[in-house]
């Protein structure tokens, strides 16, 4: 799924490429000699040199086919390294990265779609390429990086219905809607997190507001559906703003840096949030929606998990043994939370129950914890 | 292996990946945290010649405060071991069903406390590991002592059949007799929370910190098969196990265990603490019962009590320490000129057909209640040779009568039948019981 832009959006991307180019024309230090040539067509994408010096690199493209094209550079696992949309047929673009050794992927996209067209690419010196890398991890890393953008995507309709109905004023559909709005955020909230803008203005709860700045985001949001009991003129105003700063995720997520070893210790620090924040009740102190956060944010852990799960249970059998068990663990004693399409409200689980699902938890963190040194690159022995 | 030997041996340069970082006296332990700074230096001008018996009958002393002391042993140590300043007891549920495990689990805490109690980091140490993977020590005793550090293991009514009556691990009918339920004592007002447990794990040592640290790493260790119950921290030892040195003050002021059962003193022991084999079961044969209680103590109304009253209610003077009509701390009490309700009357041997315990408690004071009372008091520990004779007659006899009661309540509880020592590498807690 390729993330909906909204036209504002767009707008800015184009603005901001042709300042990138007249950027890039004014102080072009890279010789045109060293620049890699990338000729796009409607069937396929031909690179003029298949390694290069590490550092600053120069893409000169040229679109000879007749759809619009864009051209991606990607790490390993897909990462973006840098991009460039709206090429038009029969344009040239210049795209310039720096780059690290390793092996990337140019790709160049006709008509804007799918995966593209790929080219392997070699950048080579300083700094030895990082020990090298199980195909399997690349694809896992792959995988979930178009979960973490389909988990974006299927949010924003959601997020929607909730803040329309706070658009419209009516309490009882906003505090319906608020729970199901932030399943597809905890799910992936550590990647969220990484960008270090986001979350402060969508997820921060009372407490964690630094002096001086407004508190906006869900939250927010929460505390007048349930405490205040009603819908006023400024939660009008921090809906629409949540929206936006949740459009501003749903673009960025997919480019976010992911790595095996980052995708391991973000399952990790989802069981974090639940220890820290939500067995508590911290989290959803008004509405008492917690239980369908961790559902959430174990559901994410456990995607992680699946997707490394071949290589760790190749290099530490008794690891993935163990994670399987406790997942399911998991799994089956939030099971008994269930309560018609969601969870029972969190005030009425008592402190003898709380400290179950703690120990159930840890049983699962514990292990998961290990889970990162299973999947990290090994030096070729 | 002897103690001394020991001792000597931990303070070689042992070539272990972090085993020499612990060796090197600390200055933390002598200029910080000024409490047990205190502690320790008072040990040692004391020049107390302590003496630990490990199994055998002869003792040995206690090298200096911050040696090691033998893990392995015919009885647990930390029970007649020389009593260290600091506590941290911690109280288990066994959340597996899986007896497997639940041996796994035993089998890998003995390993962990044998390197711990010897002053070694836990599996691979605190550093120098995988980068991607936490620790598998947790690092706050890097640089410390052993500190005297002990671990004793004990197990719960629970674990031999459960609240709801089931026998998850096939225990049932291995479990002593003398392992019972504890009766209701009048004033009792027991917080299910600060109560009962599978497992127990008692960690004595010098510094706070090895104590603590050592609970912190078996609690880890256990994770997904054990989950702590309850745990209470306690310093200021409450009672000695060494007669010859200084007797501790409680919470009140007040001297506390001079009559307490030496641990040096072979008969006493044999004849109070260890369980014979003619007791049986044959897995408790050299093991011990341990009964804990939470004693919250009201402070502030005890503080503005005449020191003549005060006094009463012991049946020992505050200064010296000396029974009613006595000169000195360790003179003969004379019952008959106390009170009947004193505290030391009715605790006495004497008074409850010859019930001897061995007292291991500690003070606490965990902040404050929210109504401003210092929520502090004796975080009690006793071991004997069968509860039904030892503290269920003495708390019978005091619960009813004692003046004391109206300063304390008791608001904790648990006992435990505490298994022999771990004879060598090969053995494990819990062995006989579980084999």
């Amino acid at each position: 799924m390729r993330p909906r832009r909204s036209s504002v959006a767009t707008a800015v991307a184009a603005a901001a490429t042709l300042a990138a180019v007249a950027g890039c024309a004014e102080k072009s230090d890279a010789k045109d000699s060293d620049a890699i040539k990338v000729t796009a067509s409607d069937h396929a994408c031909e690179v003029s040199k298949k390694t290069f010096p590490a550092g600053h690199v120069t893409l000169a493209v040229e679109n000879k086919g007749s759809k619009v094209t864009e051209v991606y550079v990607y790490a390993p696992g897909d990462r973006i390294v840098t991009e460039r949309e709206n090429i038009l047929s029969g344009t040239k673009a210049t795209i310039t990265a720096e780059v690290k050794a390793g092996s990337y992927e140019i790709a160049c996209k006709p008509g804007m779609k799918g995966d593209g067209i790929r080219q392997k690419v070699t950048a080579s010196g300083k700094g030895a390429p990082a020990a090298k890398r199980d195909p399997r991890l690349d694809k896992a890393v792959a995988e979930y990086r178009r979960y973490v953008q389909e988990q974006a995507d299927a949010t924003m309709p959601v997020v929607k219905t909730f803040t329309d109905a706070i658009a419209k004023g009516d309490l009882e559909a906003a505090k319906k809607a608020y729970a199901p709005s932030r399943v597809g955020w905890e799910r992936t909230e550590p990647v969220a997190e990484s960008f270090g803008d986001i979350d402060p203005k969508v997820d921060v709860r009372e407490d964690g507001v630094e002096k001086g700045t407004k508190w906006t985001g869900w939250h927010r949001l929460e505390k007048s559906l349930w405490v205040e009991k009603k819908i006023t003129a400024e939660d009008k105003k921090l809906a629409e703003q949540l929206l936006t700063d949740l459009e501003d995720w749903q673009k960025r997520v997919g480019k976010a840096e992911l790595t095996p070893t980052g995708m391991a210790n973000g399952a990790k620090e989802l069981l974090d949030e639940v220890q820290t924040g939500k067995v508590t009740g911290e989290e959803e102190r008004y509405s008492h929606t917690d239980l369908v956060d961790v559902q959430a944010n174990v559901e994410g852990a456990e995607t992680s998990y699946t997707l490394l799960k071949a290589v760790a249970a190749e290099r530490d059998p008794e690891l993935a043994k163990e994670l399987d068990k406790q997942f399911a663990a998991v799994r089956k004693h939030l099971g008994t939370y269930r309560e018609g399409d969601g969870f029972v409200s969190y005030d009425k689980v008592g402190e003898k129950d709380r400290k179950k699902l703690s120990d159930t938890v840890n049983a699962l963190a514990e292990p998961l914890s290990k889970l990162a040194a299973a999947v990290a690159p090994r030096a070729a022995k | 292996m002897s103690t001394d030997e020991t001792a000597e041996q931990t303070e070689q340069q042992v070539p272990d990946e972090q085993g020499p970082e612990r060796q090197r006296p600390s200055r933390r332990a002598l200029i910080g945290w000024g409490g047990a700074g205190l502690a320790l230096g008072a040990a040692a001008a004391g020049g107390a010649v302590a003496a630990v018996r490990q199994g055998g009958d002869d003792a040995e002393p206690v090298a200096e405060a911050g040696a090691a002391v033998a893990f392995h042993g015919g009885h647990q140590a930390g029970i007649a071991t020389p009593v260290q300043d600091r506590l941290h007891f911690a109280a288990f549920d066994v959340t597996t069903d899986d007896r497997d495990e639940l041996i796994a689990l035993l089998k890998e805490w003995t390993k962990a406390a044998a390197r711990m109690t010897a002053g070694h980091a836990v599996g691979e140490g605190a550093y120098g590991g995988l980068a991607e993977a936490p620790p598998d020590d947790t690092g706050e005793a890097l640089g410390l002592k052993p500190s005297r550090l002990t671990l004793t293991v004990g197990f719960g009514p629970t674990l031999f059949q459960d609240t709801k009556g089931r026998d998850r691990f096939g225990l049932k009918k291995r479990r002593p007799e003398a392992l019972i339920d504890l009766p209701a004592f009048p004033g009792d007002n027991l917080d299910a929370a600060r109560s009962g447990g599978d497992l127990c794990v008692q960690a004595c040592a010098d510094d706070p910190q090895v104590a603590v640290h050592a609970i912190r790493n078996l609690a880890r260790i256990g994770m997904g098969k054990v989950a702590i119950r309850w745990s209470q921290l306690g310093f200021g030892k409450t009672s000695s196990t060494t007669p010859e040195a200084q007797t501790p003050r409680n919470m009140m002021g007040f001297k506390d265990g001079t009559r307490n059962i030496s641990g040096t003193d072979a008969a006493a022991l044999d004849k109070h603490v260890w369980v014979s084999a003619k007791d049986g079961p044959d897995w408790m044969v050299d093991g011990s019962y341990l009964v804990a209680r939470r004693i919250r103590m009201h402070i502030e109304t005890w503080d503005r009590t005449s020191l003549q009253e005060q006094e009463d209610i012991f049946g020992r003077n505050k200064g010296e320490g000396a029974p009613v009509g006595r000169q000195r701390e360790r003179d003969e009490p004379h019952l008959k000129a106390m009170l009947p309700t004193a505290h030391v009357r009715l605790a006495h041997p004497d008074s409850n057909g010859g019930a001897t315990i061995l007292r291991r408690g500690y003070s606490f004071t965990d902040g404050t209640d929210g109504l401003g009372r210092l929520d502090a008091g004796l975080f009690f520990l006793a071991y004997q040779r069968d509860v039904r004779d030892g503290f269920v007659p003495v708390q019978q006899s005091l619960a009813r009568n004692d003046a004391l009661n109206e300063y304390i309540q008791h608001v904790g509880s648990a006992v435990f039948a505490v298994p022999p020592g771990v004879r060598d590498e090969d053995d494990w807690w819990g062995r006989a019981l579980l084999s």
